[in-house]
């Protein structure tokens, strides 16, 4: 038996990091507190990395299953005898993989950072915050019960309130950041309603128990029914809806690409690797019971999903602020992600769609996180987001170009890169289940191969422009992560997903299905080719095209207008019919009431301050005369 | 006796003699509290020390009292009450 208790650590590090850096940040020097910052990073992976070795080479399978380890546990909250909240560390296949993914991107975002935040005011604030992001991040997968998950959920959102403003004397950055918080905390109340809906019938939060195939949750799941669906299954659905709003899907997607407006490293660990990728991983996390007693939530799952990825990757296209278009890819993959979860069955061959999640999960934090560290070296070259002001690149600054060239391959699903294996089992998965959705993956594919190559060809071909001066190529201390995880990128594709992260815990023997694979890997490269006709010379066609379809391109370009139909629903219905009235009522009712009592109060004092008059005497004589008065009643009264 | 303190304390103006009044209500309660004991609980003495507390505190209450008035009249010059309304509205 391995001893795993270290594992506390692993969050813990980053707390008291945070809590140095947040507390004494200001009286160090702004380097050595972005060492510190890094330094601790550095031996959490370390952790993590010891932790996944242990876990996954030195495993006690139990039936040939990886076993769910709680590494620690110990009572946070007692509220009553039967209700309490525990603090722990759950080690299960994909809460590992995930400290691997969580630790290793953060770990590069740190080190980039150095670079590449070098000499903003708030340095070491911004190290102190990352710390605090990672500690939540952390301390949400490792989470041994819901609600302990749900505690770390609201802290990741504020992390990332905190990091997305972190430039705050920005009046898009401060609302921006205040966006995305209020947009996740709506669906967070849905993912709240869930938990209690879930608990109060299950009567407990320990996810041990919650997803054991044949425990109290799944049994009693499937009873008591509300609108024709289990009590289960909407719980599983308000869950989902906290998931929807932390992984920016649709409808709750609209903070995304405003959370561009943070530090570009900060986008690329909360808004591409890690944070965005909760929602996923709270699906997974809840599977056996989406998979055994909440099918029909299930299905919402992959609707939703499919709808995200086609829906964001569309807009993507049009977009010209290069990390915005990166924000709407994530979304599309996230969306890839959730569609996986959707299509996939418990257990064996079945949980295909389970592994090639976590699996395009893997590969996708690795491809994204280093898209936008590449993004963030562009910028930092030319000084813009806009690809307007960008062309000719590759020259000045060939590390980035490289690796940026690995990474869009990666997502456009080209072999060998890992994204060809990860997409190629969620294609899989989605073929095996649902046609409808596998067509509209395929088509997703194409167009995602379209719009990074369109942003590649941008960036780096074309003709150069005007700069300010030349660009140049960023510091070590930022192409250094940009070449590790371009390495992370090409070759994380041979890991075998299939033997290790699995739905139920065992392994199970996949291949690449070529029949699908090679249709996909041409249509990306199609889709590759497109832009390149399009964009690699200065052509007028995508002008004559956006011309053609003038309607449909302003459509996508300004984001299917969900942004404006947002505000038109909460300035024009819910202010006008809904908040209106109440500040109405709250104005004249429950004001005017207490005004009233006021108003009376205050005539009845004027009119009886007479009574006050500093007379000793008077006073005296009334209180005598009282004294006689009540005598002489009782005398009565007696008698 | 008791209403004579009384009437005193209602209608002198002058402190000192409200004082004195007070003193007078005070004795006379004395004076009752040590007769009623005699004839109806003769062979009992709450009474007396009754009265013996009365003293005492109408002692400490006169000396009280006069370190007020002194203060008084340095404050308003004068040591009538009715000059004395300024705790009004």
């Amino acid at each position: 038996m391995v001893n795993y208790s270290y594992t506390v650590l692993i969050p813990l590090i980053p707390f008291l990091m945070f809590i140095l850096l947040g507390l004494a940040g200001h009286k160090l020097k702004p380097r050595l507190s972005g060492l510190l910052g890094t330094a601790g990073l550095a031996a959490i992976t370390v952790l993590s990395y010891i932790t996944a070795y242990f876990y996954f080479f030195r495993p006690e399978k139990v039936n040939d299953a990886f076993q769910k380890i709680t590494a620690s546990n110990s009572t946070w909250l007692q509220l009553t005898d039967k209700l309490h909240i525990d603090m722990g560390v759950l080690l299960d296949p994909i809460s590992v993989m995930m400290l691997i993914v969580i630790s290793t991107v953060s770990f590069m975002v740190h080190i980039y950072s150095l670079g590449y935040m070098k000499g903003e005011k708030g340095f070491e604030r911004f190290f102190a915050f990352l710390s605090l992001f990672t500690f939540s991040m952390l301390g949400l997968v490792v989470a041994t019960n819901i609600f302990q998950m749900y505690i770390f959920w609201e802290l990741v959102g504020v992390s990332s309130y905190l990091l997305i403003g972190f430039y705050y004397t920005k009046p898009s950055a401060v609302r921006a950041s205040k966006k995305a918080f209020i947009v996740t905390r709506f669906a967070d109340m849905g993912f709240l309603i869930g938990i209690l809906i879930l608990s109060f019938n299950t009567k407990t939060f320990d996810f041990l128990t919650l997803t054991d195939p044949t425990g109290p949750a799944i049994a009693t799941g499937s009873g008591i029914s509300f609108l024709g669906l289990s009590v289960m299954t909407w719980s599983m659905i308000f869950v989902y809806m906290g998931g929807v709003g932390k992984s920016a899907m649709f409808p709750f997607h609209i903070w995304l690409p405003d959370a561009m407006e943070g530090p570009t490293p900060v986008s690329a660990l909360i808004h591409a690797a890690t944070m965005v990728v909760a929602g996923v991983y709270l699906v997974a996390r809840m599977f056996p019971i989406y998979a055994l007693s909440a099918p029909a939530a299930l299905d919402v799952v992959a609707y939703v999903g499919a709808f995200s990825s086609l829906f964001a990757a569309v807009i993507a296209c049009t977009q010209t602020d290069i990390k915005r278009v990166l924000a709407y890819s994530t979304m599309s993959q996230i969306g890839y992600m959730m569609l996986a979860l959707g299509v996939s069955g418990y257990g064996g061959h079945e949980g295909l769609g389970f592994m090639a999640s976590m699996f395009h999960l893997f590969t996708h934090a690795m491809f994204k996180a280093l898209l936008f560290l590449g993004a963030g070296a562009i910028i930092h070259a030319v000084h813009s987001n806009f690809m307007t002001d960008m062309g000719g690149l590759r020259k000045h600054l060939p590390i980035t170009h490289i690796t940026f060239l690995v990474a869009c391959l990666t997502i456009a699903g080209i072999p060998p890169f890992s994204g060809f294996f990860s997409k190629d089992e969620i294609l899989a998965a989605a073929y095996s289940h649902n046609r409808f959705l596998f067509t509209v993956e395929y088509a997703v594919a194409g167009i995602t191969a379209f719009y990074m190559f369109r942003l590649y060809f941008n960036i780096f071909w074309g003709e150069e422009r005007e700069y300010h001066h030349t660009p140049h190529e960023a510091p070590a201390a930022m192409t250094i992560p940009l070449i590790i995880l371009a390495v992370g990128a090409a070759v994380s594709g041979i890991i075998p997903f299939h033997k290790l992260v699995t739905s139920d815990g065992k392994a199970f023997e996949s291949e690449i299905e070529w029949a699908i694979a090679i249709p996909s890997v041409l249509i990306g490269l199609a889709g590759i080719a497109t832009a390149w006709v399009l964009y690699a010379k200065k052509t007028t066609i995508p002008d004559k095209l956006a011309a053609t379809f003038k309607y449909t391109y302003k459509w996508a370009y300004n984001k299917f207008y969900i942004d404006e139909v947002y505000l038109f629903m909460t300035k024009k219905v819910i202010f006008r019919y809904i908040s209106a009235p109440v500040a109405w009522f709250d104005r004249h009712i429950v004001d005017g009431t207490m005004n009233t009592v006021a108003t009376v109060t205050q005539a009845v004092s004027f009119r009886i301050r007479g009574f006050q008059s500093g007379q000793l005497q008077k006073y005296a004589f009334v209180f005598i005369s009282g004294a006689i008065l009540l005598f002489v009643l009782l005398i009565y009264l007696w008698v | 006796m008791f209403f004579v303190g009384v009437y005193g304390f209602l209608t002198r103006r002058n402190l000192i003699t409200i004082l004195m009044s007070v003193e007078l209500i005070l004795n006379s309660v004395n004076i009752n509290f040590v007769a009623f004991n005699r004839y109806l609980f003769p062979h009992k003495l709450e009474g007396f020390f009754f009265s013996l507390f009365v003293i005492t505190v109408a002692a400490a209450e006169a000396a009280v009292a006069i370190a007020i008035i002194i203060n008084i009249y340095r404050r308003f010059t004068t040591i009538n009450v009715e000059d004395v309304d300024v705790m009004k509205y």
